[in-house]
């Protein structure tokens, strides 16, 4: 077991924001019902029963110049810690352009989080310290919520929406990630870790993991659904290239020109295929610019990867 | 010659045909009763009930809760539990407490009436409560429900395989109990006070349950709405709040804490009506700012309908509408601190006694200082980010709830015991209940603020390790407090067969409640009486009070 703690680590530069406006809070609420309890219990004492002390009344002018001072005193502290509180907020609103952009699927009961080069993680987000990173986080059943205390940030995760919140690491170690929207059955369950690793660590931690067969699944739904597989299929009556070795393989353009088959090219077909047919084939492939992102891409090329024979893009 | 030594003639002498305890002995003259005295009763019996049902509920999880691994019940259980914690305690026993208890025994007393402007309908409000409850307590026995009691969507209406809508059912009809009394209350108030009760001679207990009672008839009927709709979306299948048909689950949270907030007043508000009447009583002393003090009352029960979106600043609802939301929480604070200014000030220069109200009511002042204070923390939103739905919550809303409300219900059942009864308690055994309240709470529920900054979410049956002292600490100190709760119901009831006759105005009050006999006759006053003075007249004005003496100056019906 741990040392006793008292106080959470601060290992975020939110979390040491917001633990100056809670220590500022502490101390002006603190001061003041300080000495309001103070003076309850030394009139309490003072003017017990049977003390013999000065009872008259306080003149009229004075009970009401007190009263409207510590009205008009209350408002004013109130007006002004609302409008500090509410500066700081404003300024952290909107996370840092360069941001990293990491995806975050919540689902009863487990946190699914997608790296931008596909790589994926259960219930585990490996981030580079001293980076901002973005969330970018929705639910496929209930309301959850993203807690990282050590980062005092916490965001609700919704169904049917995008989700958004950002932080910046300030130290490498292992923090507690916990779901705190009740969600079910399993609810204190639904915790993991967040491994804060330095840059060069994050990038090495990376490249090295596995690229998971749910998005080549994913890539070969889009494949259907966007109706490429009428085309490309080999049962297809259009007369359209195989699309199984398009990976490395040289393709003849219709212009003349030879390239080699990459993520570039495959964007550059699916988004303009007019200037980039191939040679032999009619060119009746409608254009997708506009209908299909980048995510969608990334999905597609792991299903086109997964058709060629060669021993990396084996499916299951 | 000092006023306080005029002595006060009761208004009324007990008369032949007894009181309103003995008019009649049976228990279906109980439960046909429309004197509001009688229904008051059948309140306090039914939220008892209530009560330990609720506090039966957490005993169990904080006993779980002395583990980090959660060993005796299952997750499903464990969430069940809370649930029912909740729900009754928040709908059946916080939300009635104190208005159907001392507000409908009260209400017509202090303002020197008959009864309540509507005696069937308020015995009609306390068979819907009871029907809410047995619709909840159904709902328990058939499996229980695992939502919260907030009853967020989708998980509530798509989601959950508990009996979600037997309670949803429950807590409908338990709201129409509420606005029927709110209703009553208001009616009462406008038509029934007796000659010479203007509106600014009004007992602050009356103003207490007058603001109260707006907040009921305005705000329940969103619950009433937001509950139905849980029920098309659940049972019907009309996707109100699904987002895969176009519906919006935070259009849920909006419309659950626009209510939701202002029952935090609802409990609240009657119970500082209560602190104020003890106070000044146990004080000797006139009401400081008793202007300010209605001005403080109306203010929190106005504004506090325009800051329920600080419960969603994580939401994700628009960051602008959470700082307009943020800004409106720091300023419904302070009416609230205005009226805790006002009754340290009532001390000043009075004759401070120490009986067991007066011993509720400070600890009332303390623990609603800190629930109030550790509000402005939540009102906060960087602040709110890291303690929203953790233990921090947890204990800020007990202190309010608990440290607040059931304090003053406390106190409030200690002060107007003898009237009610009519027989005096053991007052040495009643202080040590007060004391070991006080203590037992705080030491339950303030390891919960560190916890809660530290990052244990709430609703969490196992959690890690490192958190485990402050929750031994919080379930040692929640032993200590049941024990602080089984004691007054021993020497409560022990006093009505075995206690001294309490006598028309034990305390020496002001109050027109007091000019009556106790146990008061069936139709409270013989003859009406006619108010001649502000409610607070424990001294001559400009005069302090005589030390040691327990005589009112002027009783409300004396002429100054
Ligand atoms: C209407 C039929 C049709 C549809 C739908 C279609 N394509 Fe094509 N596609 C073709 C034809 C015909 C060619 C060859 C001529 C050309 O490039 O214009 C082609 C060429 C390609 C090539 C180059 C193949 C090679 O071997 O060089 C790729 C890659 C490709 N398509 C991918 C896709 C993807 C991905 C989709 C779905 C998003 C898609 N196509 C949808 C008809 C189609
Ligand atoms: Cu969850
Ligand atoms: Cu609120």
């Amino acid at each position: 077991m741990d040392a006793l703690d008292f106080f959470p680590e601060a290992a975020s530069t939110q979390a040491t924001s917001t633990d100056f406006i809670l220590f500022v809070l502490i101390g002006f609420t603190g001061i003041v019902v300080l000495s309001v309890l103070s003076l309850l219990v030394i009139f309490s004492i003072r003017f017990r029963r049977h003390s013999a002390v000065r009872r008259d009344d306080p003149p009229e002018w004075m009970k009401r110049d007190l009263e409207i001072g510590w009205s008009s005193a209350g408002l004013f502290l109130a007006l002004f810690l609302a409008w500090w509180t509410s500066a700081t907020e404003l300024s952290a609103l909107i996370a840092p352009k360069n941001a990293l952009e990491i995806h975050v699927v919540a689902k009863q009961w487990m946190w699914k989080v997608q790296h931008q080069n596909g790589a994926r993680e259960i219930n585990v987000l490996h981030v580079p310290v001293d980076e901002p990173v973005r969330l970018i986080m929705t639910s496929q059943d209930v309301i959850h919520s993203f807690f990282v205390p050590e980062f005092r940030v916490k965001q609700d995760v919704l169904p049917g929406r995008d989700s958004r919140t950002w932080f910046q690491a300030t130290k490498t170690g292992t923090f507690h990630l916990f779901c705190t929207q009740l969600c079910g059955t399993e609810h204190a369950r639904m915790t993991g870790e967040v491994v804060v690793m330095s840059g060069p660590d994050f990038a090495h931690w990376l490249t090295s993991q596995p690229v998971s067969d749910d998005l080549t699944r994913e890539g070969e739904a889009l494949f259907r659904s966007l109706g490429c597989s009428g085309c490309h299929d080999a049962a297809s009556r259009v007369q359209a290239p195989a699309l199984a070795g398009f990976f490395g393989s040289e393709v003849r353009l219709a212009n003349g020109t030879s390239v080699t088959g990459s993520d570039e090219l495959l964007r550059d077909i699916v988004l303009h295929p007019r200037e980039h047919s191939v040679a032999g084939y009619p060119s009746v492939m409608p254009s997708y610019a506009g209908i299909v992102g980048d995510e969608e891409l990334l999905r597609i090329s792991r299903y086109i990867h997964s058709l060629s024979p060669s021993p990396e893009g084996k499916q299951p | 010659m000092s006023g306080a030594t005029i002595l006060v003639r009761p208004l009324t002498p007990v008369p032949e045909s007894g009181n309103y305890l003995t008019a009649g002995r049976t228990i279906w003259s109980w439960l046909t009763s429309t004197d509001h005295k009688r229904i008051a009763i059948l309140y306090a019996i039914s939220i008892t009930v209530f009560f330990f049902i609720g506090a039966a509920a957490i005993a169990v999880i904080r006993f779980e809760l002395l583990t980090p691994t959660g060993q005796y019940i299952s997750d499903d259980t464990y969430n069940k539990l809370f649930t029912l914690h909740g729900v009754v305690m928040v709908w059946f026993f916080l939300i009635p407490s104190i208005p159907n208890t001392f507000g409908n025994f009260l209400l017509p007393l202090m303002i020197g009436a008959p009864d309540v402007a509507f005696p069937r309908l308020n015995l009609f409000s306390w068979y819907l409560n009871i029907a809410g409850g047995l619709f909840t307590l159904y709902a328990v026995i058939a499996g229980g429900v695992d939502t919260g009691w907030t009853f967020y969507t989708p998980f509530s209406t798509m989601f959950s395989n508990s009996h979600v809508l037997a309670a949803a059912a429950g807590v409908f009809v338990a709201g129409f109990s509420s606005i029927a009394t709110g209703v009553n209350f208001i009616a009462t108030i406008h038509m029934l006070r007796t000659e010479g009760m203007s509106w600014m001679r009004l007992p602050l207990f009356v103003w207490s349950l007058y603001a109260t009672s707006l907040v009921l008839i305005l705000a329940t009927p969103v619950l009433a709405v937001t509950l139905l709709l849980i029920v098309a979306e659940r049972w019907l299948g009309l996707p109100i709040f699904d987002p895969a048909h176009g519906g919006d689950p935070l259009l849920f949270q909006h419309l659950f804490w626009f209510y939701s907030h202002p029952a935090v007043y609802i409990m609240i508000l009657p119970a500082m009506g209560v602190v104020t009447e003890v106070i000044t009583c146990f004080a000797r002393r006139r009401v400081f700012g008793y202007d300010f003090m209605v001005y403080a009352l109306v203010a929190i029960a106005g504004i506090g309908f325009f800051v329920w979106g600080h419960h969603m600043f994580v939401s994700g609802q628009s960051p602008y509408a959470s700082l307009v939301f943020s800004f409106l929480s720091f300023v419904v604070a302070v009416p609230s601190a205005i009226k805790v200014f006002n009754w340290t000030a009532t001390l000043y220069r009075g004759s401070v006694s120490f009986e067991a109200p007066m011993l509720y009511a400070l600890g009332f002042i303390g623990l609603f200082a800190i629930g109030g204070s550790t509000g402005l923390f939540l009102a906060s939103i960087p602040v709110d980010i890291q303690v929203h739905d953790t233990y921090f919550v947890i204990a800020h809303f007990h202190y309010i709830m608990v440290g607040g409300s059931v304090s003053a219900f406390f106190a409030a059942l200690h002060y107007w015991w003898p009237k009610i009864t009519g027989k005096l308690y053991d007052e040495a055994w009643a202080r040590f209940a007060a004391i070991l309240m006080f203590f037992g709470f705080n030491f339950t529920f303030f390891p919960q603020f560190v916890l809660g900054y530290l990052g244990n979410p709430r609703r969490y049956h196992v959690y890690p390790p490192q958190f485990q002292v402050f929750h031994v600490m919080s379930s040692t100190g929640a032993s200590v407090l049941a024990a602080a709760y089984l004691l007054p119901p021993i020497y409560l009831i022990w006093s009505m067969r075995w206690g001294r006759a309490a006598g028309d105005n034990p305390w020496g009050a002001t109050g027109l409640e007091w000019r009556t006999s106790s146990p008061p006759p069936l139709h409270n006053f013989l003859n009406p009486p006619k108010v001649e003075q502000q409610p607070y007249a424990y001294h001559p004005e400009g005069r302090g009070p005589v030390p040691g003496s327990r005589t009112p100056y002027r009783t409300q019906d004396q002429p100054s």
